[in-house]
């Protein structure tokens, strides 16, 4: 059985993170585990997305469109953007926050509207959590990433729990545990 | 670097560097380039070896061959065009052979994810009779650094370790060992061997290719090229990531998996062919492996059905083969009719090219363009840079158009370059333009670091890949040496400054440079003074000037047209202020303490 996770969002939004210590928790898991992305222009506010795929021996570090278990998505609009990739009983994580694209804000493109019911149209399920906003509670919205990623760790039963909280405190400055590790803990009790 | 016990989860440039350092390596050198750059950034986290960033792939190649030479095991690193640069050396070392291990690098962007091309630089192994590795994981990228290593000595020979943007970058799991130290390799002078005069040259192509004859045999045993063999039905050819893609399509096959591609194992393709029914080539860009194949008269399935250009993945291998598997393609949900507005990178908020484009734009020049973060500015709303050709390009592509267009473009044509382009190669163009004649602008754009490939320090920045301090050069007094007798520097947040200097030099009978000067605003120990910007929105009459400066903080509202400020994204340097021509943008005189 493999996993396929996908992670997407925009430059600048700590995806980069949140596929790491998704990946490491699921190597302590014991599972074989391959990640890939693209960075190079990652910091400049384009489209971002992680592949994560683990289990007991993998191929291919891409996930195929069809075949992506959750995707979880850092913006509302990439989450549709990425949607293509979700398998028949996919299920999207997605923070609401919109992150307006050039195109956008200058009034040359236009944002679509209501994509939580485009999604729900075509029997997708999803999440749409606003983890910017309990980000900001915990006292940094930069902690949002982390928050997501609570949310994600609940629906994967394969890694143990208790991996998470220790890999956080593995991978990340101690200056920043305490908030991280709140803000994992509040991801899992959102929803 | 993380590391988990004797295992890690590594990048592909992660773990060559980390084999770089296991086999022994004792330098390394390189210019940044994606997908090649963390490869010595990571090189640099180990104290046993001596990693620095070049002022281009040409002195990196050669610094390398001379580390080789005096005794040390080397390795130098670059993207795929990066090679171009660095042929001359790369070709001739080939001839010359080492002396200590050498391994050179070159990551290929298939996709062109980040470059302007998307050449296959396996054809440099055949072209330069290199033997060449493909890794196809992080593991495989850390096993074959090693023993690139070792067939380097026994073979007297650089080696080429060419990965992809997807080896490079992607993780896997790598099993970790030990450094093993390599014994002193004293620099014999040896004028037969390391002086390539055509005498001796004429000698040691002819030992180079007895060379290929050995490695050839090499290549039919070596563990890294091995047959896995299943059905006798379809056998597949492949190597790099195009193994693991096809192996998500096709897990029932029989393999032949090159990791060691060339020089071509023929006997062991023969072998292989002559086992299998069907026989599938699968690469990715050029038919490389499927010329050596048809050229041993055998015939394959490859390049006919499997597209050479791009990027290849499960989806596409799977339907270009779909007559070869029962498989269907999975299931996808699709949005028909919805428009969903892309998002390409863009310059950030507080970008100090941003005003350079913005004048360049309102003075309507010409714009010959060059590598680097300032290359978004070819996009909307500046589209200001009306050429790209590659590193250093555009100043002698601006002395060529003179040339060709003489009055015609005189007063409106400027070049513009980084300043990490500029030491790169764009140097010995400005000279060319002063000894020619020439009379166009140069603008460098100096933002104190190679930012698009992500903050490494140059010879401008007084710093080594190390973090040490260095001398750090002087552009300006470079560009006077250089002959230019017209040397501006200019603050780009100052508009005003940068147009009226952009003005009087575009006027100039002589060539000029116009130097901008403003640290990236990503630098890490950049923290500039921040007076707060607001906006009155009453005031705003829809002008549209803010909008010309393509800011991402910088939004319309849609309900009534007018500027918002996004608060979240915005930096506050000032620049919107400095063009709303009704004062609704305003920057506060206070800094904030």
């Amino acid at each position: 059985m493999t996993t396929n996770i996908l992670l997407c969002g925009v430059g600048g939004q700590g995806t980069l993170l949140a596929s790491n210590l998704l990946a490491e928790c699921a190597m302590e898991a014991g599972f074989d585990v391959k990640k890939s992305e693209i960075h190079g222009m990652a910091q400049r506010g384009g489209s971002v997305v992680s592949h994560v795929r683990f289990g007991e021996k993998i191929d291919s570090p891409i996930i195929r469109k069809g075949e992506c278990d959750i995707l979880l998505s850092f913006e509302e609009l990439e989450s549709i953007r990425w949607a293509e990739y979700l398998k028949k009983d996919g299920l999207i994580i997605t923070n609401s926050q919109h992150i307006l694209p050039m195109s956008v804000s200058a009034g040359n493109a236009v944002y679509p509207k209501n994509i939580q019911e485009i999604l729900s149209s075509k029997s997708i399920q999803t999440i749409a959590v606003d983890a910017i906003g309990k980000a900001k509670e915990l006292g940094n919205q930069k902690c949002l990433n982390v928050v997501l990623v609570g949310l994600l760790a609940k629906r994967l039963p394969m890694i143990d729990e208790k991996i998470w909280p220790e890999m956080i405190k593995k991978m990340l400055p101690e200056k920043l545990q305490k908030l991280n590790l709140e803000a994992f803990q509040a991801g899992r009790n959102i929803a | 670097m993380k590391h988990n016990g004797k295992r890690a989860f590594l990048s592909g440039n992660a773990a060559i560097a980390r084999g770089a350092w296991e086999a022994g390596i004792r330098f390394a050198s390189a210019y940044p380039g994606t997908p090649s750059t963390e490869i010595l950034e990571h090189c640099g986290e180990y104290a046993e070896i001596d990693a620095q960033w070049a002022v281009n792939e040409k002195t990196a190649m050669e610094t390398v061959i001379g580390a080789a030479y005096g005794g040390a095991r080397s390795l130098c690193a670059q993207k795929h065009v990066g090679l171009n640069v660095a042929a001359d050396p790369f070709f001739t070392v080939s001839y010359t052979g080492v002396n200590a291990g050498l391994v050179i690098v070159t990551a290929d962007d298939p996709g062109m994810h980040s470059s302007q091309n998307e050449q296959d630089n396996r054809n440099y192994a055949m072209m330069a009779k290199m033997p060449m590795f493909e890794p196809s994981d992080s593991q495989e990228a850390k096993d074959m650094t090693i023993a690139a290593i070792e067939i380097s000595e026994k073979y007297d020979t650089p080696v080429i370790i060419r990965t992809t943007t997807r080896v490079s970058h992607s993780e896997s799991i790598v099993e970790l060992s030990e450094r093993k130290e390599a014994p002193e390799r004293e620099f014999v002078k040896d004028m037969a061997k390391y002086c390539v005069l055509p005498n001796n040259a004429r000698k040691l192509h002819v030992k180079v290719e007895a060379r290929q004859k050995a490695l050839a045999e090499l290549g039919c045993k070596i563990e890294f090229n091995r047959i896995e063999k299943t059905s006798s039905k379809i056998g597949i050819i492949t190597s790099g990531i195009s193994y693991c893609h096809a192996k998500e399509v096709f897990p029932d096959v029989s393999y032949l998996k090159l990791g060691f591609s060339y020089p071509f194992p023929t006997e062991l393709i023969k072998k292989f062919a002559s086992e299998v029914e069907t026989l599938i080539v699968i690469e990715e860009n050029d038919p490389f492996i499927e010329t050596a194949v048809r050229a041993m008269g055998i015939n394959c399935i490859g390049k006919d059905r499997i597209p050479v250009c791009g990027e290849l993945n499960p989806d596409i291998i799977h339907e270009s083969l779909k007559e070869f598997t029962e498989k269907q393609m999975p299931e996808t949900v699709k949005f028909e009719g919805l428009d969903i507005p892309l998002r390409p990178p863009v310059l950030c908020p507080g970008c100090p090219h941003r005003g350079v484009f913005y004048t360049l734009r309102k003075l309507n020049c010409t714009v010959t363009g060059d590598i680097g973060c300032y290359s978004l500015g070819a996009f909307a709303p500046h589209n200001a840079m009306h050429t790209i050709v590659c590193m250093g390009a555009s100043v002698t592509n601006a002395l060529g158009i003179e040339k060709a267009m003489k009055e015609k473009i005189h007063g409106k044509l400027v070049a513009v370059m980084g300043e990490s382009t500029f030491m790169h190669s764009g140097m010995t163009g400005l000279l060319d333009t002063v000894y020619n004649k020439g009379r166009h602008v140069t603008m460098i754009l100096d933002n104190s670091i190679t930012a698009m490939t992500g903050h490494q320090p140059n010879p401008a920045s007084g710093k080594t890949l190390k973090g040490e301090p260095t001398k750090a050069l002087n552009i300006e007094n470079l560009c006077k040496a250089l002959g230019f007798d017209n040397v501006h520097v200019v603050d780009p947040f100052d508009l005003v400054s940068v147009e009226s200097t952009l003005k009087t030099a575009l006027k100039d009978e002589q060539p000029s440079v116009i130097i901008t000067k403003r640290p990236c605003i990503l630098l890490k120990d950049y923290k500039p003074k921040v007076r707060l910007v607001s906006i009155n929105r009453d005031k705003c009459v829809k002008c549209g000037m803010c909008q010309k400066l393509g800011c991402p903080a910088i939004e319309v509202n849609p309900e009534d047209g007018k500027t918002v400020i996004n608060q979240a994204l915005c930096v506050h340097c000032g620049l919107c202020a400095k063009v709303c021509r009704p004062g609704a943008i305003t920057q506060a005189e206070e800094e904030v303490k």
